[in-house]
C-alpha cells in the first residue's frame, strides 16, 4: 500500500495543530491576566492597570487571531484529509467539536469583538465580564478539543455498531482520566508559555529603561505566572507520564526506548537507537530509574517495547505496533529537559525578584528573552510525543490511522495543499512578528496619564 | 418530525445565519479596495466590519461542527469530494480574518492595500464558492454508490454553479451596499451603489431560477419553488426601500432574499442532502447519512438551548455597535495614528542626536588628546566604544525611517 497520501496528511495535520497550538497555547493563559489587569482597574480605578490590560491586549489580539484563523483549517481538515476517519468516530469526534463550538467559541468571538472595539461603549463592569467570558470560554473550548483528543488516546463512552464508533454516554467521554491528566498538564504549560512571553516582553522595555513602572508591574505578574506554573507543570506531567503508563504503555516503553522488558528497568539518559534491530546500540541509563518513576518501587518490573509488541499481535493481529522509537524519546527528553531547566531558571529570577535585585542584574532579564522560544520548544516536544506516540492508531486500539486517510483524494493534491498551507502560515506569521514588532516599537499607550504612578 | 429531520433543518438554520451574517460582512469587503476610494473611507468600512465579522463567522464553524457530528458522512462526503474548494475557502478565510486584524497595525500604503486586498479576495472567493456549493448540491455531484466522490475536481464548474455562485456574490454585495449605507454617515454613495447592485441582483437570481427550474427537480417541489420564487420580489423591494431612503427594511428584505434563496435550496434538497448524479440511489439522505439517534438527540437538545442565547448575544453585540460610523472621523483617527507615529520618531530623533553629538565631542576628545589617550589600552586614538558606534548607526536608520515618514505625511496632505 501506497504510504504517500498517508503520510502527507499526517504532515499536514502534524504542522497545522501545532502552529495552531503556539498561538493557543499564549492566548489561553495571556486572557486571564489581562482579565485580572481590567479586574484591578475596574476595582480600584488605577489607570495604569488600564493601560496595561490595553497593551497586552494588542500583542493578545495578534495571537488570538493568528489562533482563530489557524484553526479553521482544522473544521475542514478531518472532512478533507480523513474521510476514513470522519465518517468512523464522527459521532463522537464531531459532536465534541459541535460542543466546543457552540457553548465556548460562539461566546469567545462575539465577547472579543466586544471586548476590542466596546472600551468607551458599555460600562465598566459589563467591559470587564466581557473580557472575563473571552478568558473562560477560551480555557473551556481547550477542554472540549482535548477531551476529543483524549478520547482519540483512550477511547471511552462509545458503542461499536454498524461498523463505525457511536457515541452512549457522554457523561463517560467527559470523565475520561485521561482528559483531566492531559488538560492540566497542557494549561499548566500554557501558563508558562505565557509567563515568560510576558517577562520577555518587560524586559526588552525593562533593558532599556522605557514604561519602567509599568513593565515592572507586568514582570510580576510574568513571573508569578511563570513560577506557579512552571512546578505544577512539571508535576503533573510526571503523574500524566505514570497515567500513560498505566494506559499506553506502548507510548510510555516508546519515549524510554525500553526494548526488553526489564525488572528493574533502568531509566536511559543518552541512547543511541537502532530501530530496524529492535534494540539500543548504546545507552547511558541511571539503574533502576524507570521503576521509580513509573512503579515508585525500586524493583518493580516495566514492560518492554518487544514483549508490548507481542501481546499488541495477539489482541488486533499482525502488524506494526511500535512507533517512531527514536523521535519519542529525543522529543520526551527535550521536553522534559527544558522543563526542568525553566523550573530552575524560574526559581533563580524568582529568588532575585524577592531581594529586589533583579533589574541591577541584565543578564537575568536577557535570559527570559532568551528563554522564550525554549518553553515554545517544549510545549511543541509535548504534542510530538502525545501524537506520535499515539501511532499506528488514529483512535487508540480501535481504527488505525492507515484506514482514516482519504481514498479519494491523489496524493499530488494532499501535497499542493500542504504546501499552500505552509506558504500562508509563513506569510501570516511574518505579519505577526512585524505587527507584534510596530506594537512594541509603539508601546503603551501614550499620552494617557500614569504619572506618579510607580 | 423525527429527530433527523430537526438536525436537517438546525444544519440549515446555522448555515443560513451564517449566510446572512457573513452576507454583508462579505459584500462591503467587497466594496473595499475597489475604485480609488480614499483611506478615510477604507478605515470606515474596516471600522463597521471588524467589531462584527468574527462573531459572524463563528456560525460556519457551528455549521460544520455540527455537520461532522450529525452527518458525518455527509461531512467527509463533501469536504473529501470538494477537496481544491474547501482548499480555498479556508485560504481565503484565513488572510481575510489576519487582515482585520493586521491592516491596522502599520501606515504604511503597500501594507494597507494588501490587506485590503485580502479582504476582498476573502469576501469573493468563499460568496462564490459556497453558492456553487449549494447550486451543485442541488443539481447533484458525481458520487458512486460507495458515497465517494467521483470525477475530476473540475466537474463541478458548469452554468448552474457558476450561476448560484455569481448569484450569492451580487446578492451578498447589496446586502453589504444596504448595510454601510445604515451603519455609516454620510450614506448617499451608497445608495446609489446599491441601487445598481440591487439590479443587477434582481438579474442574477431571475436568471438562477429560471435554471433551478431547468436543471434541478424543482418544478415537481412547489414548496421549495415557491420559496425562491418569492426570493425575486424580496430583491426587488430592497431596491425599492433603498431608493425610498428607508435602508432599515431594505436590509429585512436583502435578509429575507438570502433566507429564502437558501431556504429553498435545502428545502429542494429534502430529505437528501447530496444528490448524486451517477446513481439514482446513490445520493446521500438524512438518514443515511446520520450519527445514530443518541448523538442526535445529544446535538439537537443542545442546540435547542445554545441557539437561542447565542442569537440574544448577537444582538447585544450589534446593539452595542449600533452607532453609526464616520468616514471622516474614522480619517482622521487614521491619520491621527500617523501623527502620532511621527511624534514618536521625532523624540525618538532629538534623542538619537544627543547621541550624535556625544560621538562626535568623544572623537574631538580622542583627536585633541591624542598622547594622554594612549596610556589608556582600552580608548586609542581614533577609536570609540563599540555602543557608540551602532548608536550612530542607529541614529543614522532613525533619519531615515524618519524621512519615509515625512515623506508618507506629505503625501496624504496632498490627497
Amino acid at each position: 500500500m501506497d504510504h504517500t497520501v498517508l503520510n502527507l496528511a499526517r504532515l499536514q495535520f502534524g504542522v497545522t495543530l501545532t502552529y495552531h497550538f503556539w498561538f493557543v497555547a499564549l492566548t489561553l493563559g495571556l486572557s486571564v491576566l489581562i482579565a485580572l489587569m481590567e479586574t484591578h482597574y475596574v476595582q480600584t480605578g488605577d489607570t495604569g492597570s488600564k493601560v496595561m490590560a490595553k497593551f497586552w491586549g494588542k500583542l493578545f489580539l495578534v495571537n488570538y487571531t493568528v489562533g482563530i484563523v489557524t484553526g479553521l483549517v482544522n473544521a475542514f481538515q478531518f472532512g478533507t484529509n480523513w474521510p476514513g476517519y470522519s465518517r468512523f468516530a464522527g459521532s463522537v469526534i464531531g459532536s465534541l467539536f459541535a460542543f466546543e463550538a457552540l457553548t465556548a467559541f460562539f461566546v469567545e468571538s462575539v465577547a472579543i469583538g466586544i471586548w476590542v472595539y466596546g472600551w468607551d461603549k458599555i460600562s465598566g463592569r459589563a467591559h470587564l465580564a466581557v473580557i472575563w467570558l473571552v478568558a473562560v470560554a477560551g480555557n473551556y473550548s481547550a477542554f472540549w478539543i482535548l477531551s476529543a483528543n483524549s478520547f482519540m488516546q483512550h477511547p471511552m463512552g462509545y458503542a461499536l455498531n454498524h461498523g463505525r464508533v457511536e457515541m452512549n454516554d457522554l457523561a463517560a467521554l467527559l470523565t475520561n482520566p485521561y482528559l483531566f491528566y492531559q488538560y492540566v498538564h497542557t494549561i499548566l504549560s500554557g501558563l508558562v508559555v505565557t509567563g515568560y512571553f510576558v517577562m520577555a516582553v518587560s524586559a526588552y522595555y525593562l533593558l532599556r529603561r522605557e514604561h519602567v513602572p509599568l513593565f515592572r508591574r507586568s514582570f510580576k505578574l510574568g513571573l508569578a505566572c511563570a513560577l506557579a506554573a512552571v512546578i505544577f507543570t512539571a508535576v503533573s506531567g510526571h503523574f500524566y507520564n505514570r497515567y500513560i503508563a498505566s494506559v499506553q504503555p506502548m507510548k510510555m516503553a516508546a519515549s524510554e526506548a525500553l526494548w526488553e522488558t526489564a525488572a528493574p528497568a533502568p531509566f536511559a539518559v543518552v541512547a543511541v537507537i537502532d530501530e530496524d534491530n529492535r534494540r539500543n546500540t548504546y545507552q547511558m541509563a541511571l539503574p533502576a530509574g524507570l521503576s521509580l518513576l513509573v512503579h515508585s518501587s525500586p524493583r518493580a518490573a516495566v514492560k518492554g517495547l518487544n514483549e508490548l509488541q507481542a501481546e499488541y499481535e495477539g489482541q488486533y493481529g499482525p502488524g506494526d505496533y511500535i512507533p517512531a522509537v527514536t523521535i519519542l524519546f529525543w522529543s520526551f527528553r527535550i521536553m522534559v529537559g527544558i522543563g526542568l531547566w525553566l523550573v530552575l531558571l524560574t526559581a533563580v529570577l524568582g529568588w532575585y525578584w524577592w531581594k529586589r535585585q533583579l533589574e541591577c542584574r541584565p543578564a537575568l532579564l536577557k535570559a527570559t528573552l532568551w528563554n522564550l522560544p525554549l518553553s515554545y520548544v517544549a510545549v511543541t516536544m509535548g504534542w510530538i510525543m502525545t501524537e506520535m506516540g499515539r501511532q499506528p492508531w488514529v483512535l487508540y486500539g480501535l481504527l488505525p490511522t492507515a484506514e482514516g486517510v482519504t481514498r479519494g483524494v491523489p496524493a499530488a493534491v494532499v501535497g499542493t495543499s500542504l504546501l499552500i498551507y505552509a506558504a500562508v502560515y509563513g506569510g501570516v506569521a511574518w505579519a505577526a512578528v512585524y505587527a507584534g514588532r510596530r506594537i512594541l516599537l509603539d508601546g503603551p499607550e501614550p499620552g494617557q496619564a500614569i504619572d506618579g504612578w510607580q | 418530525m423525527d429527530l433527523n429531520m430537526v438536525c436537517f433543518i438546525m444544519f440549515g438554520f446555522l448555515f443560513t445565519v451564517y449566510l446572512i451574517l457573513e452576507g454583508f460582512d462579505y459584500g462591503a469587503g467587497m466594496l473595499l479596495p475597489l475604485g480609488e476610494r480614499p483611506e478615510s473611507e477604507r478605515r470606515a468600512i474596516v471600522d463597521a466590519l471588524a467589531p462584527v465579522w468574527e462573531g459572524n463567522q463563528v456560525w460556519l464553524i457551528v455549521a460544520v461542527a455540527v455537520l461532522f457530528a450529525t452527518f458525518p458522512q455527509v461531512y467527509a462526503t463533501l469536504f473529501s469530494g470538494l477537496y481544491p474548494i474547501v482548499l480555498l475557502i479556508v485560504v481565503a478565510l484565513i488572510l481575510r480574518g489576519a487582515a482585520f486584524e493586521f491592516r491596522n497595525r502599520d501606515t504604511g500604503q503597500r501594507w494597507r492595500n494588501f490587506w485590503d486586498w485580502a479582504i476582498f479576495c476573502g469576501s469573493v472567493i468563499p460568496a462564490g464558492l459556497w453558492g456553487g456549493v449549494l447550486a451543485g448540491l442541488l443539481k447533484g455531484l458525481p458520487l458512486d454508490g460507495a458515497m465517494q466522490y467521483r470525477g475530476a475536481f473540475g466537474g463541478l464548474i458548469n452554468l448552474y454553479t457558476l450561476a448560484g455562485g455569481a448569484v450569492f456574490t451580487l446578492i451578498f454585495l447589496l446586502h453589504g451596499l444596504v448595510y454601510l449605507t445604515l451603519r455609516m454617515e454620510p450614506q448617499v454613495q451608497w445608495t446609489e451603489k446599491g441601487l445598481v447592485a440591487g439590479k443587477y441582483a434582481l438579474f442574477a437570481v431571475t436568471g438562477f431560477a429560471l435554471l433551478t427550474f431547468v436543471y434541478t427537480d424543482m418544478p415537481a417541489r412547489p414548496v421549495a419553488g415557491g420559496m425562491l420564487a418569492a426570493s425575486l420580489p424580496a430583491v426587488a423591494l430592497c431596491g425599492r426601500c433603498l431608493a425610498n431612503g428607508r435602508p432599515a427594511w431594505s436590509l429585512i428584505f436583502s435578509t429575507a432574499a438570502i433566507a429564502l434563496i437558501t431556504a429553498a435550496i435545502f428545502t429542494g434538497l429534502f430529505p437528501r442532502f447530496i444528490i448524486s448524479s451517477l446513481h439514482p440511489d446513490g445520493s446521500l439522505g438524512i438518514y443515511d447519512a446520520a450519527a445514530n439517534p443518541f448523538t442526535l438527540r445529544l446535538m439537537a437538545a443542545a442546540m435547542a438551548v445554545v441557539l437561542p442565547l447565542a442569537l440574544l448575544f448577537e444582538g447585544w453585540k450589534y446593539h452595542i455597535f449600533r452607532q453609526k460610523v464616520n468616514a471622516p472621523a474614522a480619517g482622521f483617527e487614521s491619520r491621527r495614528q500617523l501623527w502620532r507615529q511621527l511624534h514618536d520618531r521625532l523624540a525618538e530623533l532629538i534623542a538619537a542626536s544627543y547621541h550624535i553629538r556625544t560621538v562626535l565631542q568623544q572623537a574631538k576628545q580622542v583627536l585633541h588628546a591624542g598622547r594622554k589617550m594612549q596610556k589608556d589600552k582600552k580608548l586609542r586614538p581614533g577609536t570609540v566604544k563599540p555602543n557608540q558606534i551602532r548608536q550612530f548607526r542607529l541614529s543614522i536608520r532613525r533619519g531615515h525611517h524618519l524621512a519615509q515618514l515625512i515623506a508618507r505625511v506629505l503625501e496624504i496632505l496632498r490627497k
